[in-house]
């Protein structure tokens, strides 16, 4: 009984933290069609500035949760500013410039910080459940994860803002007829989904160890997720990561971790394969 | 003496020419007398955490052995190649050494691949070549040295000095790739000769960083303690999660890989402490050898907090090259690999090393430590442990001609 909740929450946390690294892309590249190839090292720039800030006194909570996301869509801008406004449209020359942009930003941080690993450790302390001991922080990502949904899905559905970005998105030149400017939205969008995944970065800062390549592990799951989920922002996401989640835990927990990171890429090879659309190009149609 | 503008160009092209000359003139006469020590080392990249430390442990060899008058009465002039953590570079840098500096002997390598890249060139040329670096094992091959410490000689301690101290149900964790899988195996072998047994053992691919199905894993599996031969920046996150979950104060754990990197800086104290290991070498060691080793390091770089235990090891390489050249008094290579062979041994920073003639591999002192508010405490001490996985495998003398890394069967 008692493995069974633990094993539980360890796929709802594989889920969350699915969500939450994925968060930013799906709204860069699910809402802007713009593939940033350097969202990893976005994360990585995201726990540094965690790590840094921590050091340098601010308390852990701040560091994570406003400090990371702030540096990373302050980036996020500029990239957007100085390089990524002139190549909306052009897929190909985006990836090539912010593939670029990922070995730029790998190489800074080696000279800034060095190769070796670095890190933080989690503010929360562990908990048992029964004879098991879990980790606490595990469930405050959860949480926050939750937490960041629902927000992403009020301020898309419920406000002013949410509507004029996605409508910019689905039709620029009606949007900008009705008097908004496009290069307005596409920037604060950009910033939004930079600073998404600043905090994905400096929320996950103190549960590894952090190197100038750490980007690397996260950029292929990221994409999976937002691919396999498809044109809708919030329900591909909630429905790839449910599914990925679950399907690469069960063989983490019954075989080994190799065959999870396997079941997971298999299971995204066939869903794309009955459905090049992605989840939300079949089922959930039109939702958000 | 006027000067006009024609005696002042032809006056000046001369000085020019003549300043051109000078040090090429210079420089054979030099070189021909100095002994050329080539040196290949990731000093940038991603392994340059490693290579480093190595380079600047390679430097103060030199300058010592230098200070001390040099060997068979040659200054060493060392030729250094930074081969970028890129294992192409490793083929490219050992052809030129051995074709256009004609070096004496090569120092370096790190990763086992960037070993094997090079190896064959410097067994074809004839070049003796020193790989200092702990590693798997079995690499047999009269033209190499190797001086770092094997799986077997750090699990020998470490395995049943675990048991002894924590109980007998043992977890493995490894990296999944060829070190990971041959120190699982010694693991397994050295645990249930100490009367040990291993309930399970998993293995992780380098790019894993999320250990939450692992650490409730081994809670089902109530271990008396975990073994970990995990490696590098991704699987350090497990540390990290054991201590988060709140397992460390629950099961013990010992490992063949951490600190290796200097992880115990990494590490916090309530994260680290109490896990034990077993190397060639740590700071803390108190004998007079480490504490000059460690003054001399401090007078040349000021800061010894970048010495790690494959430095030492480099260092050490280094000082047995030049021991086994004044032990042949000789640079002639066969009279260096001979003097390898009988009976080479130097008193280092980590204690005695010797060179076990069957294998050309160190037989040398195992110290069992246990991290401790961010430092490697020596517990206990092994003196003079045999590489016995590549004696199991490997008989220079039986076959002087062998050159092959055997898989070592346990």
């Amino acid at each position: 009984m008692d493995l069974a909740v633990v094993i539980a929450i360890q796929v709802v946390y594989t889920v969350a933290l699915l969500i939450l690294i994925s968060a930013g892309l799906a709204i860069v590249f699910g809402m802007m069609r713009v593939i940033n190839l350097a969202h990893g090292e976005f994360m990585m720039v995201g726990g540094y500035a965690t790590i840094v800030a921590v050091h340098a006194g601010v308390n852990i909570y701040v560091a994570m949760l406003i400090v990371a996301p702030l540096v990373v869509g302050i980036l996020g801008l500029l990239v957007e500013r100085l390089v990524i406004r002139f190549l909306y449209g052009r897929l190909i020359d985006t990836m090539l410039a912010t593939w670029g942009l990922s070995l730029l930003l790998i190489g800074l941080a080696t000279l800034i910080f060095g190769n070796t690993t670095t890190g933080i450790s989690p503010p929360i302390a562990g908990f048992p459940i029964g004879d098991y001991q879990v980790n606490g922080y595990n469930l405050f990502i959860i949480v926050m994860t939750a937490v960041l949904v629902v927000a992403i899905y009020a301020v898309l559905s419920g406000t002013r803002w949410g509507l004029i970005a996605r409508g910019t998105m689905q039709r620029a030149d009606m949007a900008s007829a009705l008097g908004y400017s496009p290069d307005t939205v596409y920037m604060v969008t950009f910033f939004a989904g930079s600073a998404l995944t600043g905090l994905a970065g400096g929320m996950l800062a103190p549960l590894v160890g952090l190197v100038p390549t750490a980007g690397a592990n996260f950029i292929a799951k990221a994409f999976i997720t937002v691919i396999s989920g498809g044109a809708s922002v919030i329900a591909g996401l909630l429905s790839s990561a449910t599914l990925f989640g679950i399907v690469s835990e069960i063989f983490n927990f019954s075989v080994n971790s190799m065959v999870g990171e396997i079941a997971l890429l298999v299971a995204a090879v066939i869903l794309l394969r009955l459905m090049p659309q992605g989840i939300t190009g079949r089922f959930f149609k039109g939702r958000m | 003496m006027t000067i006009n503008r024609r005696t002042f160009l032809s006056a000046g092209s001369a000085m020019a020419l003549g300043s051109l000359a000078m040090p090429a003139l210079v420089g054979k006469a030099m070189a021909a007398d100095k002994i050329k020590l080539g040196s290949l080392l990731d000093t940038s990249g991603l392994f340059d955490a490693y290579g480093k430390p190595m380079d600047m442990a390679l430097r103060l060899a030199v300058d010592e052995i230098n200070a001390g008058g040099g060997l068979v009465g040659r200054e060493v002039d060392i030729v250094a190649y930074d081969t970028q953590s890129d294992m192409a570079l490793y083929t490219q840098y050992a052809q030129q050494l051995v074709r256009k500096d004609k070096v004496d002997v090569v120092h370096g390598g790190i990763l086992s691949a960037s070993r094997e890249a090079i190896r064959p060139t410097l067994h074809k040329a004839e070049i003796p070549y020193f790989y200092n670096v702990l590693y798997e094992g079995g690499v047999c091959d009269r033209n190499i040295t190797v001086d770092g410490v094997t799986p077997a000689q750090q699990v020998e301690v470490l395995m049943p000095a675990a048991i002894k101290k924590w109980g007998k149900k043992i977890y493995i964790l490894a990296a999944d790739y060829n070190y990971g899988q041959i120190t699982a195996r010694w693991m397994k072998k050295y645990a249930e000769e100490a009367g040990g047994e291993v309930v399970q053992t998993d293995f992780f691919p380098l790019d894993v960083s999320d250990f939450g199905s692992a650490i409730a894993k081994i809670q089902s599996a109530a271990p008396d303690m975990v073994a970990s031969a995990l490696v590098g920046g991704a699987h350090l996150s497990f540390y990290r999660q054991w201590a988060a979950a709140g397992m460390k104060s629950k099961i013990p754990m010992a490992s063949t890989t951490l600190g290796i990197g200097n992880e115990h800086k990494v590490l916090t104290p309530e994260e680290g402490d109490g896990i034990l290991v077993a190397y060639n070498y740590s700071p803390e060691l108190a004998s007079p050898a480490n504490e000059a080793f460690l003054k001399a390091w401090a007078a040349k770089y000021g800061d010894t907090s970048l010495i790690h235990e494959i430095a030492v090891s480099h260092y050490q390489g280094v000082l047995l090259w030049a021991q086994a050249v004044k032990n042949a008094n000789s640079m002639d290579r066969m009279k260096v690999i001979e003097a390898v062979e009988s009976g080479l041994s130097i008193d280092g920073p980590s204690g005695k090393v010797s060179i076990d003639p069957k294998t050309h591999h160190a037989i040398l002192d195992v110290h069992l430590m246990e991290f401790e508010s961010q430092k490697l405490k020596v517990v206990e001490s092994f003196s003079q442990r045999q590489p016995v996985d590549t004696q199991a495998v490997c008989d220079l003398s039986a076959n002087p001609d062998d050159n092959q890394q055997y898989e070592i069967n346990i």
